[in-house]
């Protein structure tokens, strides 16, 4: 399960990039493709294996001037799909 | 407005040092010397990643019997594009192996024939073969790449399915495919003898689920159940001419690697055309296109959007007619081709894949 001081990474093989034919930011995986919308793209854009989720949680928090509770509910659940989905470690 | 094709299947060749008995490739296999060369092949990669292509798989046959594999591996990924080797593993050495990090391959995809390496050899007519292609396995995990495990399962392998589940995750594998044998090629012609039981598929199914459970978050695993037991068809290659190109080893185009064998098609060569010409303009591409085509039967189907009425090619091999809708699906007129064919017995043995098929 991915909690507040875990770390998160995209896992071996996993490339997140903007694609310039679709105009969109889109996660590559083996024999899988993640299209983010725009929440999951900030998301990912922080995903480094350096930052904890409360440090995304404050960025996020403070780039988009939106209320913290909210915010980390989101990165949470959505880093939990991406977890069981194989995309992103922690 | 045409949509983008998300993959590029490269079946670089049809050799292949195994002989399996459900192989998808087509009956009629195609040779060496007929083979697209580098230049062509480098050539479709950056028209491919310039019509949007993403993914490429690189595949077969054994898509390492090509030399050139790293030089055309190296030229996919410089075109951006993520490429996906698609091996048998038999000849994965680390010098191989080497050279397709160098060139930047992204990610191995290893088959299977079981989890028993006696029976895996004797699926795949390969002496030793198991043996090898765990030392690939070990190869590509200690060089840091990703790996799938796949298994193809069958009526005589089933019974080892929670021994390949095990298989996979102790090589290290990140992903694994269960794929039920699916009856195109060489595999409708052993139909009879590579079909499971529904028993089987249901065991299978709840094996499938349970290591789901017990691998969450470490293994992703992928389960094809075969068409024939499904209430409702796949859409083809997720549309026909939706999203994937597959082009031969000679260099014909095609949306699907089966549909060599519906009859009466013209299909378009890389070596004359460009794959944006051939995606936006060929008749092959456009003829059963959604939502220009559909079948009868299917039309006010309000499925109709997710499955397009299945799969062309199994339309055509079960009732000689690729506009009908695919027999897998309950609500078509031929559904009952499909029941019939589940109660077949068995011939005596699988017939091996080998160049010369007409005999």
């Amino acid at each position: 399960m991915i909690h507040i001081d875990s770390i998160p990474k995209l896992k071996q093989g996993v490339k997140f990039r903007f694609d310039r034919a679709r105009d969109a930011w889109i996660l590559l995986a083996p024999e899988r493709l993640f299209m983010p919308d725009e929440v999951a793209v900030e998301v990912l854009k922080r995903v480094d294996g350096v930052r904890n989720v409360t440090a995304i949680v404050d960025e996020l928090a403070a780039a988009f001037n939106a209320p913290r509770e909210e915010i980390e509910s989101d990165v949470l659940g959505m880093l939990e799909d991406l977890s069981r989905k194989g995309a992103v470690s922690a | 407005m045409t949509s983008q094709p998300l993959a590029l299947i490269a079946e670089l060749t049809h050799r292949c040092p195994l002989s399996c008995g459900y192989c998808s490739n087509p009956l009629e296999l195609e040779r060496a010397s007929a083979e697209l060369p580098t230049e062509i092949w480098t050539r479709v990669f950056a028209e491919a990643a310039d019509l949007g292509v993403l993914h490429a798989h690189f595949t077969g046959g054994e898509p390492m019997s090509r030399r050139d594999l790293s030089e055309l591996i190296g030229a996919a990924s410089r075109a951006g594009l993520y490429t996906n080797l698609i091996t048998s593993g038999v000849t994965l050495d680390d010098r191989a192996l080497g050279a397709l990090i160098d060139a930047g391959v992204d990610h191995v995809q290893l088959s299977f024939q079981d989890s028993e390496p006696a029976t895996a050899d004797a699926i795949g007519g390969y002496r030793g073969g198991h043996a090898r292609k765990l030392a690939a396995a070990a190869r590509v995990t200690a060089a840091g790449l990703p790996l799938t495990a796949n298994f193809v399962v069958h009526q005589s392998n089933l019974h080892h399915i929670n021994e390949m589940l095990s298989l996979g995750d102790d090589i290290g594998a990140s992903r694994i495919e269960i794929a039920h044998v699916q009856y195109h090629g060489w595999a409708l012609k052993n139909r009879a003898r590579l079909m499971p039981t529904f028993a089987q598929l249901e065991a299978a199914t709840a094996a499938v689920e349970a290591a789901r459970e017990r691998l969450r978050g470490r293994v992703v695993i992928d389960y094809v159940i075969p068409d024939y037991f499904a209430s409702r068809p796949k859409a083809c290659m997720g549309g026909w001419g939706q999203r994937i190109i597959n082009v031969s080893p000679g260099g014909l185009a095609m949306p699907c690697h089966a549909a060599m064998s519906l009859p009466g098609l013209t299909f378009p060569s890389v070596r004359d055309r460009s794959l944006a010409d051939i995606w936006n303009n060929s008749e092959v591409f456009q003829l059963f296109r959604a939502p220009a085509f559909a079948p009868e039967s299917c039309r006010g189907c309000e499925r109709l959007e997710i499955d397009f009425g299945g799969c062309r090619c199994q339309a055509h091999a079960l009732t000689g007619d690729a506009t009908r809708a695919d027999p897998v699906c309950e609500l078509a007129p031929d559904h009952g081709l499909i029941a019939a064919a589940l109660g077949e017995t068995a011939s005596d043995t699988v017939i091996p894949r080998r160049m010369t098929a007409r005999d």
